[in-house]
């Protein structure tokens, strides 16, 4: 039951760094689009795309937490009291980036745009490399068992998580391209397509150069995670990863979004079980199994079954829901969003304005 | 549960699990966790009743075609989106602040109340994903679907605060483990979620969101009625949403007796403090008003009411009351805050469901709104009051049980974390949440300002053009 349990939170961060992540990654996007008017077809794109799923993206964040804290209690408190400071900052990332995204949507002027905007970008920058780091604290064998007993510093401020960190905004920022690339296509628009086709390029070069120097510092740095991932089933699954990261690129290359959105996701749910491979039976390294810090096996039972029956609702529910956004049956006009706020002129029909 | 398992449970206290030393700023930890609950309580109260007005609106225009109510739904559909949002990122702090300032709580009791929470992620997942494809899907969906869509946030809405409620019951009525020596054992997660406590808490909270969602959007109306506002657009607006709060209000009045006579029964020491009563005894008086005072342990300057509170309380006017005293003074919580907080709830209720019940006899006697301005000023302040009856009645509750985290079994001083910095936190997130709420609020008048026509394209505006 608890190898369920742990299930549950690796298909969670899965989708939360497929789903979220390029929610975040696309803030990446918005924050470096240029001024106001160069970037405005590109900020459009990224309202338009993200507005109708970025809240159901979210919860997947929600979802693994809920599961941890009923399943692994000790190892939630641990790693909650000690990270506390990565786990906050990403919080208030989280209220900024939400509530500024969702404002933004409202904004009457340009200006109000513009403070939003920046605000909803930088958060997404920051957001997943807290999270990011915390994670790295995590794998690295630095959250200790007990009320804030490891490091409240250098359980996230190491080699190991500002690694992890970078690796997954520069991620999202990839995942990210890759769909508004396949979004801009749908919706018709050459320029954009090509400008995320070169983003989506840029960032997967990144991205497979950050993760191959991470190697070389986990093998300085957590030394344990390294040896679990450059053998067996961990080492499966790097090799696995980078294979679907080049064939994203390639994908990307030939202008074939809609599979790259698939191959994408793959390389980082490849990562993310070559991590539970490589720290295996640890929860928390070095201390903490799977089994000790599992729940009761009656609460662990009844978290299966009540989640089981979940899904028999959820999963079909959000199948309902990507299917809607993917034939473009939520798609709102698009609209560059520095156009917005320009003052009406004669050519423009009064009806069809909102 | 009787005095016998009050002793029971007070012998049955745990440990901490993860362990440690002490937190000199317990205080501020509690403070964040209530700013932030303070925040999202009333987005909770939106959640839960604000969908269900929106869809008897969307009815109307299905039943009747007239696009005055689509323009009315489709707007209010909006505005839930964008509270939704604010929900979803509240809500997201509070289940951090769970583990950063909780944790021996979370790791003594996860496994005994976790899986509520389980539930509920599922519950706001769906709420999610439909609350898109509603707003979204106003003119791109067939009518029917559109409505159909709606009806998943309704239910979610419900299911999500029932399980959140659920966990706060079982903080107030713990069940569903054994303790032994000193640790917990034997978890039986639905004994401890359907407890004594989920049934008035749940039926309390949820009329309060009808009453908070109905009179604060009434007030909107109310205030555009004020203003010669009286078109069928304003008028429905109006109408509906004040049905659903006046009559919510009345019934939250029988609901209120029902919760505090189970507060009573499971927990005397709370009710004592609601009132600041001292002694046990036959015949106990209702004291309104006053100021409790610590070292004589009594309420000075109040308007002492005979035997009200046996009568209010157990429907007879001679029965026994327990008092403050059957308990140590560290066992009790702090009176005043309590008593002011419980006080402002009943005055403040009683107001809003004289208020409903006036506005439903004219409605049903005259078939016409009440003339008097008086009526819809009442209206615009209903809002805000309402509002306030909700901390209040949280705040009655919660610091009502202290110093208890889980009521007679773990302490809030046990429960709390050892990091460092909780006073920073609470400063940074104190500011963070102003001016999120004042970002909210002017963003929310700059929605609801266009004229109701933008919602509608072609013909359909046209008709409601004349609206402002």
């Amino acid at each position: 039951m608890a190898e369920i349990c742990l299930g549950f939170i690796v298909l969670g961060l899965v989708a939360y760094a497929v789903f979220g992540g390029a929610d975040f990654g696309a803030g990446f996007w918005d924050l470096t689009a240029g001024g106001a008017e160069r970037g405005g077809r590109v900020r459009g794109m990224i309202q338009r795309s993200m507005a109708p799923v970025w809240e159901a993206n979210h919860v997947w964040l929600i979802f693994v937490l809920v599961i941890a804290w009923t399943a692994f209690p000790v190892a939630f408190a641990s790693m909650f009291s000690t990270l506390s400071i990565p786990l906050f900052l990403a919080a208030l990332g989280i209220i900024f980036r939400g509530a500024a995204f969702a404002l933004r949507g409202q904004a009457g002027t340009i200006r109000e745009a513009k403070v939003l905007g920046a605000l909803f970008a930088s958060a997404s920058v920051l957001i997943p490399f807290f999270l990011g780091a915390a994670l790295g604290g995590i794998a690295s064998g630095r959250v200790e068992v007990g009320n804030a007993a490891g490091d409240a510093i250098d359980s996230w401020l190491n080699p190991t998580s500002v690694t992890v960190g970078a690796i997954a905004v520069v991620t999202g920022a990839h995942l990210s391209a890759v769909y508004l690339a396949g979004d801009s296509v749908r919706a018709d628009l050459p320029d954009l397509v090509q400008a995320f086709r070169k983003r989506a390029l840029a960032s997967g070069v990144v991205a497979g150069a950050l993760a191959l120097g991470g190697l070389l510092v986990l093998r300085e740095d957590a030394r344990d995670l390294f040896d679990g991932l450059s053998s067996g089933a961990g080492l499966a699954m790097i090799l696995l990863s980078g294979a679907a990261g080049a064939v994203t690129l390639a994908l990307v290359w030939v202008g074939r979004y809609g599979l790259a959105r698939v191959t994408a996701a793959a390389a980082v749910a490849a990562i993310a079980l070559g991590w539970v491979f490589a720290q295996e039976p640890y929860l928390l390294p070095p201390d903490l199994t799977l089994e000790q810090a599992a729940a009761n096996d009656t609460t662990l039972t009844t978290l299966v079954i009540c989640v089981g029956a979940g899904f028999v609702i959820l999963v079909p529910s959000l199948a309902y829901l990507y299917r809607l956004v993917l034939q473009g049956r939520l798609d709102q006009e698009f609209e560059p969003l520095d156009q917005r706020f320009r003052p009406l002129s004669a050519s423009d029909n009064a009806e069809a304005r909102h | 549960m009787g005095e016998l398992g009050w002793t029971m449970l007070a012998v049955a206290e745990v440990a901490e699990t993860l362990g440690g030393g002490t937190q000199p700023d317990l205080l501020a930890a509690r403070q964040m966790q209530a700013i932030s609950l303070g925040v999202h309580i009333p987005i909770v109260c939106f959640g839960i009743a604000f969908p269900a007005m929106i869809l008897f609106v969307e009815g109307l225009y299905l039943r009747t075609g007239n696009p005055t109510y689509k323009a009315l739904a489709k707007r209010w559909s909006k505005v839930a989106l964008v509270i939704f949002a604010v929900g979803v990122v509240t809500g997201t702090i509070l289940s951090f602040e769970f583990g950063l300032l909780w944790p021996e709580f979370m790791a003594t009791f996860g496994e005994v109340f976790g899986v509520a929470f389980g539930l509920e992620g599922i519950s706001f997942f769906v709420e999610a994903i439909f609350i898109a494809i509603y707003v979204y899907g106003w003119d791109r969906l067939s009518r029917r679907a559109h409505f159909l869509t709606g009806i998943p946030i309704v239910v979610s809405g419900f299911t999500g605060s029932l399980w959140v409620i659920a966990v706060n019951g079982w903080m107030n009525d713990p069940e569903g483990f054994d303790v032994v020596d000193g640790q917990v054992a034997n978890p039986r997660p639905f004994d401890a979620l359907f407890n004594d406590h989920l049934p008035h808490e749940l039926v309390h909270m949820y009329l309060a969101g009808y009453i908070v969602a109905g009179f604060v959007v009434a007030g909107v109306y109310a205030s555009a009625w004020l203003k010669g506002r009286r078109d069928q657009y304003h008028k429905t607006g109006l109408v509906v949403t004040l049905s659903f709060a006046a009559l919510a209000a009345p019934m939250q009045v029988v609901v209120g007796d029902w919760a505090g006579r189970q507060v009573a029964e499971n927990q005397p020491t709370k009710l004592a403090a609601f009132e600041g009563l001292v002694e046990t005894q036959d015949g106990a008086p209702f004291t309104i008003g006053g100021w409790y005072d610590e070292t004589d342990e009594e309420v000075k300057y109040g308007v002492e009411i005979p035997n009200l509170l046996s009568l209010l309380v157990h429907h007879d006017p001679n029965a026994r009351i327990e008092g403050l005293e059957e308990v140590p003074a560290e066992d009790r919580p702090p009176v005043n805050v309590v008593r002011y907080a419980f006080q402002t709830m009943v005055a403040i209720g009683t107001g809003l469901a004289l208020l409903g019940a006036l506005f439903l006899l004219t409605w049903l006697r005259k078939r016409r709104l009440p003339r008097s301005p008086w009526f819809y000023r009442a209206v615009m302040l209903a809002g805000p009051a309402s509002f306030v009856a909700l901390i209040a009645g949280w705040i009655t509750t919660e610091v009502g049980r202290q110093p208890w985290i889980v009521y007679g079994v773990m302490r809030t001083e046990q429960a709390v974390t050892n990091a460092d910095g909780l006073e920073i936190g609470y400063v940074i997130l104190g500011v963070v949440y102003v001016s999120l709420a004042i970002a909210v609020f002017w963003l929310l008048r700059r929605l609801t300002s266009k004229p109701p026509s933008t919602e509608l394209a072609g013909p359909q505006a046209a008709r409601v053009r004349s609206v402002r």
